[in-house]
């Protein structure tokens, strides 16, 4: 299927709720709602003509202070999605503000979203409501902060042992 | 210098003369540079001219430590723990930059240099070294161990 079919089925199905679409290259985006996002997930995995049966990647961005950007939602989710059936691919982004910092889970839909969801948890501290075990998965317990965000201090260090800084 | 002097200096540098062409290393290997250990440990470049073929998978076992690739602070506490177990007498070699000083990693998540951790003998720097270097690093360690150096 098309790109440009695949956003026209999402935005008839949802609507005012398709934020923004856009095509770059060959790729094409969707940006959504967070309220529609786990219905739009499972749309897309059950809806024969896009049939997204495998999450190929799900990853975070942090646009603080980010030119042009500065007054939206500091964080993005991004949802790579790829069809065997079809051989298509689609990404879905959804924004959310820091102080409100929650996506529903992916689990149900792709069990590969358990490790993927734990790492965004552990290096954005974006939390995914309905994970069944949202621990840390690349730093280690009792690691503070989140290092990917744009905020954790560059030179920061928390050994478990040796010298600290 | 009497017949129990000379005696005990000789034994010493047979000693050190045995020890450094049967090295049962260790290699704690982690990362990228293990490519570069292993062209060295291989037919080519051929470490078991200097005795040192034999790679042992058990630190017990082990009498030189290969630290070969980048260290997490994760993995700090796991190379801690290995060199701890190893019997002495014992050496360690840092094997690449990373692992000399944390190379161009300068984040939360590497340590910067294991000497921080763990004393090391011999430094062989290079993103990887290549086998000659790594070669002159190991017969740098020979001479060390011929004369009974060592940092534990």
């Amino acid at each position: 299927m098309d790109g440009e079919l695949i956003l026209g089925r999402l935005r008839e199905r949802f609507g005012p709720a398709v934020l923004e679409t856009g095509s770059d290259r060959g790729d094409h985006t969707a940006v959504l709602e967070r309220g529609v996002l786990a219905e739009a997930l499972g749309f897309c995995k059950a809806d024969p003509a896009l049939a997204f049966e495998m999450l190929i990647d799900l990853t975070a961005v942090d646009y603080l202070r980010f030119p042009g950007r500065e007054d939206g939602p500091r964080f993005e989710v991004v949802y790579h999605l790829y069809s065997l059936r079809h051989n298509h691919r689609l990404r879905l982004k959804v924004r959310v503000e820091e102080d409100d910092a929650v996506v529903p889970s992916a689990v149900p839909l792709w069990p590969i979203a358990n490790w993927l969801e734990r790492e965004v948890w552990d290096m954005f501290g974006i939390r995914f409501e309905g994970h069944p075990d949202l621990r840390r998965l690349l730093m280690y317990e009792g690691f503070e902060g989140h290092p990917l965000r744009k905020d954790y201090p560059v030179d920061r260090r928390q050994p478990l042992i040796g010298p600290r800084n | 210098m009497g017949v129990g002097d000379f005696f005990t200096t000789r034994l010493d540098q047979a000693i050190g003369w045995a020890r450094k062409y049967s090295i049962f290393q260790y290699p704690f290997v982690t990362a990228c540079c293990g490519m570069e250990y292993m062209a060295t440990a291989c037919s080519h470049y051929d470490v078991d001219r200097f005795g040192a073929g034999l790679a042992r998978f058990s630190p017990r076992q082990a009498d030189v430590l290969f630290v070969v690739g980048t260290i997490s602070h994760k993995m700090a506490p796991v190379l801690k723990r290995v060199y701890d177990q190893m019997c002495e007498p014992k050496w360690v070699v840092a094997f690449g930059v990373c692992t000399c000083t944390g190379g161009f990693y300068d984040n939360y998540a590497t340590v910067m240099g294991i000497d921080t951790i763990i004393p090391v003998d011999v430094y062989i720097p290079g993103c990887p070294p290549r086998p000659e270097s790594v070669l002159d690093g190991l017969m740098k360690l020979q001479d060390r161990i011929a004369a009974g150096v060592q940092r534990y």
